[in-house]
């Protein structure tokens, strides 16, 4: 493999010719693409652009810090709800309402990580699932976070640019979720991530190495909860309507299974595993018009199953996903990738 | 002091319920390390199996009974046997997401072959018999789930102290190698493990279906019982049961004094200060990690 000889080397973005030529190609493509598909696909890039904020934060405190947690809707609602009522009730920009929104869960990140720094495996799982469920329950049941019934996002105004369709708030999306990746990306690199991966892989050896469990385990909870805080206060915007029954469990579950599905520890794991299952999630809800196969489930299901119940196959879709990835390539599509090169690079032999 | 007791007496009904699923839970984490977040699920597909055979087959209620506990005993062993074993040293959360992902399959399955809208069992006890002592109202059906569970933790406690098969499953949990050296199949002994714990559940989910019955049923028993194992230290059976009648009746408490809109999350946040003082449960022994 490639060998690094320095820290310069491990930090830089751009290697080689190749690589800038790719990374121009890429922007290139992203910042065209509004302009030659139709609004939804452009409202699928906006849902898929959350999700991959979210997975990279999520990635952060499981691939590469080697907790669990089952509540990141919590997080993700926390900044929702942060950010409209920033901006609703107290005025603010949406520039500064956002990122305070995300301190916001950032702090309750903070505050998780806490009990998080004596509990592993099935304690963390549940006491991370509970996290999440309560902010639910007590979002739902605050008048001031609109109670059930849910709040409207405010107009969004930028200085002089007023963000008011998907078209246009595709452009805010995609340079947040850039920056912040490579925010990501830099973090890992830094003294920072390699106290994470140490973290992850032995943490006493870790520890009597001079690492500071307290903090950098509580770091992790906090940056990762900002990364779920700054997706959740865009993820208002998109729908333009916010409301507790949308933060639920099943979200948490999915948060993960983009992660896992991804590749745990990698960088762009998060970003495929987000645009696969989002992009599956939104297909699935209209099976029946996929094209052959929702012809064969209709008469599948009018005959042995419930028409009612046809839309629940997405469950069954993304379960034996998660299932098989574990029980075949625990490293998700990244180790996929990474055989395929191998493969590929030492081809006739 | 009647509404004191009336609330004890419901949360004493309510964490029967938890503290079969509890149990259930336990079982497995024992003997393989696996958090089977799968559980509640599989009982849902037993109870739907149940009301199948009861409504479309019109089996007489025993025999359909009986072979809903069958069913559950053969799913959980198939489980194991299909899935878990083929997993190859997974880690903990590998673990967590096969079965998060086992009880999305289980539940999809159920919810399209039976769509998402509430269904009623026919339960031979409805949801609403009950008998008054004194003042306090006792729905039969509660006193059925306690004395189930109680039943049931009897003879696991019997079955594990003086079975073979009971003292094998012990063997296996403490010392894998080991109990392969003296002649233990703990592939087999593991897949026994899940028949039981699945039917242990699977009695839960009958019990609870006669008041609720929808696909989702099962996610709030089955997470406050994960809960209560939690809390009672994940590897302990007494402890799991002695933690799910107390969420069952502080939740409940909770609900008549204090607010009955956080009812349902008092238990989390119980878990939460629990484990922070106590990392690893109520009952359970503190694990130290040896490097």
């Amino acid at each position: 493999m490639d060998m690094k000889r320095g820290y310069y080397e491990d930090v830089q973005l751009v290697t080689s010719p190749v690589v800038f030529f790719w990374l121009v190609v890429l922007l290139v493509t992203l910042l065209l693409f509004p302009f030659v598909v139709s609004n939804y696909y452009v409202y699928v890039a906006n849902y898929i652009a959350i999700n991959i904020i979210v997975a990279a934060g999520l990635n952060l405190l499981v691939g590469y810090t080697g907790q669990i947690s089952l509540g990141h809707a919590g997080f993700f609602a926390i900044g929702a709800y942060g950010t409209v009522i920033l901006m609703a009730k107290a005025g603010m920009p949406f520039l500064l309402a956002l990122p305070c929104a995300g301190l916001v869960a950032a702090g309750f990140g903070f505050l998780l990580g806490l009990p998080a720094l004596r509990l592993e495996g099935p304690y963390l799982a549940i006491a991370t699932l509970g996290f999440g469920l309560t902010i639910t329950q007590v979002i739902g049941r605050m008048t001031l976070f609109g109670g059930r019934e849910g709040l409207h996002a405010p107009d969004l105004v930028i200085g002089p640019w007023a963000v008011d369709t998907d078209r246009q708030f595709y452009f805010l999306l995609i340079g947040m979720t850039v920056l912040l990746l490579l925010g990501m990306r830099s973090l890992i690199k830094t003294r920072v991530g390699r106290a994470f991966i140490a973290i992850r892989d032995a943490d006493i050896a870790a520890q009597t190495m001079g690492v500071n469990i307290v903090f950098y385990k509580t770091l992790a909870f906090a940056v990762s909860a900002f990364y779920a805080g700054i997706g959740g206060g865009l993820y208002a915007f998109v729908l333009r309507f916010i409301e507790p029954e949308i933060f639920t469990l099943m979200m948490s579950i999915m948060f993960l299974a983009m992660v896992v599905v991804g590749g745990l520890g990698s960088l762009m794991g998060p970003v495929v595993g987000a645009g696969l299952l989002c992009w599956l999630d939104l297909k699935l809800r209209n099976i029946l018009n996929i094209p052959f196969l929702g012809d064969w489930l209709e008469t599948l299901s009018r005959s042995w199953f419930s028409i009612t119940g046809v839309s629940n196959i997405q469950y069954i879709v993304f379960g034996s996903i998660m299932v098989a990835i574990m029980l075949f390539e625990p490293l998700g599509l990244y180790g996929v990738w990474l055989r395929t090169k191998q493969y590929w690079r030492t081809w006739p032999f | 002091m009647i509404d004191f007791l009336q609330m004890v007496v419901s949360g004493v009904a309510v964490g029967s319920s938890y503290a079969l699923m509890g149990l259930a839970m336990v079982i497995i984490y024992k003997t393989s390390e696996v958090p089977n977040f799968a559980q509640g699920e599989m009982a849902l597909v037993t109870s739907f199996i149940t009301m199948m055979l009861l409504t479309t087959f019109g089996y007489p209620v025993w025999l359909a009974f009986c072979l809903a506990l069958v069913f559950a005993a053969f799913l959980g062993a198939f489980l194991e046997f299909a899935v878990l074993r083929r997993a190859k040293n997974p880690n903990i959360l590998g673990t967590i997401v096969i079965t998060i992902g086992l009880e999305m399959v289980l539940l999809g399955l159920v919810s399209w072959k039976f769509g998402a809208e509430q269904k009623t069992m026919p339960f031979p006890i409805g949801p609403y018999d009950s008998f008054i002592i004194g003042d306090i109202f006792i729905a039969k059906l509660e006193v059925l789930t306690l004395v189930s569970a109680l039943l049931l933790m009897t003879l696991l406690f019997f079955f594990f102290k003086y079975t073979r098969l009971g003292l094998a499953m012990k063997a296996t949990q403490q010392n894998a190698v080991a109990a392969k050296i003296v002649g233990i199949r703990t592939n087999r002994i593991m897949m026994m493990t899940w028949a039981i714990s699945s039917v242990v559940g699977a009695t839960a989910g009958l019990l609870i279906s006669p008041v609720i019955m929808h696909p989702f049923m099962m996610w709030d028993p089955m997470l406050k019982g994960f809960a209560a194992a939690v809390m009672g230290g994940m590897t302990s059976l007494p402890g799991a049961v002695a933690a799910a009648y107390l969420l069952g009746i502080i939740e409940n408490l909770f609900g008549g004094y204090v607010s009955i809109e956080f009812k349902s999350v008092v238990a989390f946040a119980i878990i939460v200060l629990v484990l922070c003082f106590k990392p690893s449960g109520l009952f359970a022994r503190h694990y130290v990690k040896k490097v």
